[in-house]
């Protein structure tokens, strides 16, 4: 009996021990549970209610969609994409003629970006959910999106500059919001050979000033760096108010197979710029003016339009002219993130290839150059001794350390791409404190109110490059991800995943009651300043212009006005200058014509849009609203007809037979 | 002056706030509503009750199913409706109490107190019976082609959107509130004051 019992027994713990290692349904179990120990608490942090509201917003960037994503955190909702860089039918943006400005550039009209990196303007130190700026690397650019409107008000282009990376990050009292060149390139631009890189290449470090009242961006100054590539930056706070840190890899200046060229130094730099002291020199007189081409476009809220200018010139800065105002703090290879606590103490690089946290001291390093503790310089810009400035190396904590964010109890957390995972650690003793894994290989991560003196700690968000296997599959092609965690315990905890739209670079978070209640409901009718807008039907018409068409539209629940058209010739080319009537809240309206080789309109209450549409073929063709305005909706609609070139159709309007306006009875 | 006189004159000067804020005010709530509409009703005109254009929100919506337009400025200027004509008899009616209410306080005479109130009071009945003729027309006088035409099912005729006079009453999608608002516990207090007036005068006089 004893015999049977113990074989039995023996049976049970191989067969155990076979099924806890096959590779099969058993394991994935086992890595479900690893998905990080979802507590039974975790649905409950995250389950917004119907009709509740989500306490803080999440400003993700598109990625290569080139927009800006809106979520509500802790429940992952998807608000709204705030079309930025790209054109968006969706909404008529950069296909209407008003917001067509919005893209121009100095190479012509770019219908698509890459943004990266929003960042929330402060005021003291504090997010104060007045603006979100993003930057865009392709075509460089930095575009200021309203937060009461949630809609982009300015883009304003880089000159000299290439791959705008290190980029838009806000000073702590929205001094300045900041642009940099990932890709050094020849200033200016001419006809050389790409082996002559070395020396001749050059990088800018725009310092963008935005007005206090308005927000609008100028370039202040730009300064005239060696050709290194600068990857990330971050303003100095607090104590370290008025210095803003760019990390820099490509020191050895290759200009071809980076991936092994640019990775021969064991370390390359933090530039430390003492903008104060630039901006002192530039009031001054200092800086020169030089020749540029970029393109200033500026939304005006009241005309419901952009414009679009080419500026002309750039002041720069050389670091020769300004002694004392830059310098080079060595960091492990190929910084990446570059990092400020929220003391303005700290000065983290993340070395991305080293795999170690260079935590450099503010205090150190303004004493080092008080003792002037250099180690040489680099086109004449002096490098402080490793030694002189740095605080400490936290070694190995993970793979491919990126970026690092803080909360105010003195930690940070460092998101490692390689070893994919969130390490929470202690600056001060430079311990590990906690490990998370994350799914997969994360980029940035955000604690609301990151880049400021004042985080606001409760919520971690980890942003990542791949999903695999996380959801649902969706072909060749699968979303990217954000991952959510509680941090305000010692552990993190994760409590939710959820899909973004492009590639979730950078992410910008902030307390919901600094931003609701203050958004706009309505253009009020009133205040619409576009040339073409009508105020009431009375004022609605149609115009011809030799072969064009104007048609002065108005929309209100639930018809056009006019909304019969006739004497529009093939040929001729029509616009719709449309404005919606309405003073209510969430009541816009579409337009949309059969045959237009542009996108839909979508005009919210009391806006004005244009639309152009070039009728080819003779014939009766329907327009309607696209937009479910009311129980009315599918009634709105309306006809143009289109007789031939040269036909004598008189041209008539009317709604309900007669003239829009015309006295009844 | 005595104190008697003094009341009837506060009283009499508190039918000023009429000028100032409305009388009555109709709140509707609807599912898409969920921030009420609100319409207030002052001696001479409308007003929007809770939020911006809220009248010309309400107007509009009033349009599904084939009522008047109301009577503002606007649409009067517009021929869309005809002007309402206690906008222009109500601020005299009220001009002339607050007169007889001050001379009356200065006559110190205690019954004439109280012949103010009475007429205060008449005055209120027409006003109330006025408003409620308004909105009966209001509510029935729809418009033939009306977009929307319910038929109300105890009666079989065309249903009617009277608001109610005074209290709740559900309207199609929307829960309608109808109350008196702060002018009219001006009124209110105005005659209460000359009331107390009328006592007091009496025990003066003893």
């Amino acid at each position: 009996m004893k015999t049977i019992l113990k074989s039995i027994f023996a049976f049970l713990v191989t067969a155990t021990f076979l099924v806890s290692c096959a590779p099969t349904e058993a394991g994935k179990e086992t890595r479900g549970n690893a998905k990080g120990a979802i507590s039974g608490s975790a649905a409950e942090k995250t389950y917004v209610a119907p009709g509740k509201y989500d306490s803080h917003y999440a400003f993700i960037s598109g990625g290569f969609s080139g927009q800006l994503a809106v979520y509500g955190l802790p429940s992952g909702r998807l608000f709204r994409v705030i079309p930025v860089f790209s054109q968006d039918p969706e909404k008529g943006y950069g296909y209407n003629e008003e917001t067509k400005p919005m893209l121009m550039t100095s190479h012509g009209f770019v219908p698509w970006g890459d943004s990266h990196h929003p960042d929330i303007s402060q005021t003291n130190g504090t997010v104060d959910g007045r603006w979100v700026f993003i930057n865009e690397n392709n075509t460089p650019r930095i575009a200021r999106i309203s937060l009461k409107t949630f809609e982009t008000e300015e883009i304003i282009e880089i000159p000299n500059s290439a791959g705008n990376h290190s980029s838009s990050f806000v000073t702590e009292n929205s001094e300045y919001v900041v642009a940099g060149t990932r890709f050094a390139v020849p200033i200016p631009q001419r006809d050389i050979s790409i082996k002559d890189y070395k020396g001749n290449f050059k990088a800018s470090l725009s310092f963008l000033k935005i007005d206090k009242e308005s927000g609008h961006m100028n370039i202040a100054f730009q300064i005239r760096m060696p050709g290194f590539n600068y990857d990330l930056s971050h303003p100095g706070r607090g104590k370290s108010h008025g210095w803003f840190f760019f990390s820099t890899y490509n020191t050895e200046e290759a200009n071809t197979l980076l991936e092994v060229n640019a990775s021969q130094n064991d370390k390359d730099y933090i530039a430390a710029i003492n903008w104060k002291k630039i901006e002192e020199y530039v009031a001054n007189g200092g800086g020169k003016k030089e020749p540029a081409r970029y393109a200033h476009n500026l939304w005006n809220d009241d005309a419901h339009s952009a414009t679009s200018t080419i500026e002309k010139q750039v002041l720069v800065v050389e670091p020769k002219d300004v002694p004392g105002a830059i310098y080079f703090l060595p960091t492990a290879k190929s910084p990446h993130g570059c990092d400020v606590d929220p003391t303005g103490e700290y000065i983290i690089g993340n070395g991305k290839l080293a795999a170690a946290m260079t935590v450099h001291s503010f205090t150190k390093m303004q004493k080092a150059i008080k003792d002037k503790a250099f180690d040489g310089d680099a086109y004449g810009i002096p490098i402080i001794k490793f030694e002189a400035v740095n605080y400490g190396v936290l070694d190995q904590p993970g793979l491919g350390p990126l970026h690092t964010e803080f909360d105010t109890r003195g930690n940070a957390y460092t998101t490692f791409f390689i070893s994919s995972e969130v390490v929470k650690w202690n600056i001060k003793d430079l311990k590990v404190i906690d490990r998370h894994a994350v799914y997969y290989s994360v980029g940035h991560l955000m604690i609301p109110g990151g880049n400021s003196r004042t985080p606001d700690d409760k919520y971690l968000v980890a942003m990542n490059k791949i999903t695999k296997d996380r959801y649902l599959p969706t072909g060749p092609e699968v979303c990217q991800s954000a991952q959510l965690f509680d941090i305000s315990g010692e552990k993190m905890e994760l409590l939710l995943d959820f899909p973004t739209i492009g590639e979730p670079h950078y992410a910008a978070g902030i307390a919901a009651d600094k931003i609701m209640g203050k958004t706009t409901k309505i253009y009020k009718l009133s205040e619409n300043k576009h040339p073409d807008a009508v105020k009431s039907e009375a004022e609605t018409k149609v115009v011809r212009k030799g072969n064009e068409v104007h048609i002065y539209m108005s929309m209100i629940r639930s018809h056009f006005s006019p909304d019969n058209i006739e004497g529009v010739r093939a040929g001729d080319k029509v616009f719709f200058h449309i404005t919606n009537l309405e003073q209510d809240y969430d009541v816009p309206h579409g337009f949309s014509m059969i045959g237009a080789n542009t996108s839909e309109l979508l005009v919210m209450p009391g806006r004005t849009a244009t639309v152009i549409w070039e009728p080819k073929e003779v014939g009766v063709w329907p327009f309607y609203c696209t937009d479910f305005c009311s129980a009315l909706h599918q009634e709105m609609q309306g006809y143009v007809r289109v007789s031939a070139k040269g036909a004598n159709t008189p041209l008539t309007y009317t709604l309900d037979s007669d003239v829009p306006g015309a006295e009844e009875e | 002056m005595k104190k008697s006189q003094l009341l009837m004159f506060v009283g009499a000067l508190l039918l000023g706030a009429l000028y100032l804020f409305p009388l009555w005010k109709i709140t509707l709530i609807a599912p898409q509503y969920p921030e009420p509409l609100g319409l207030n009703i002052h001696i001479t005109h409308l007003s929007d009750g809770v939020q911006y254009n809220d009248v010309k929100n309400i107007d509009l919506l009033n349009h599904y199913i084939g009522m008047a337009h109301l009577p503002t400025e606007e649409n009067v200027a517009k021929k869309e409706v005809k002007p309402f004509i206690e906008f222009t008899i109500f601020p005299i009616v009220i001009g002339v109490m607050i007169a007889l209410g001050i001379l009356v306080a200065f006559k110190g005479n205690k019954k004439w107190y109280l012949y103010w109130l009475i007429i205060m009071i008449l005055l209120g009945i027409a006003g109330l019976t006025d408003f409620y003729l308004w909105l009966d027309t209001y509510g029935h006088n729809l418009d033939p082609n009306a977009i929307l035409k319910i038929t109300d099912k105890v009666t079989g005729k065309p249903m009617g959107y009277q608001p109610p006079f005074f209290g709740y009453k559900k309207l199609l999608n929307f829960e309608v509130y109808s109350y008196p608002a702060l002018g009219a516990y001006f009124i209110a207090a105005g005659m209460a004051l000359s009331f107390l007036a009328f006592i007091t005068g009496k025990k003066e006089t003893k």
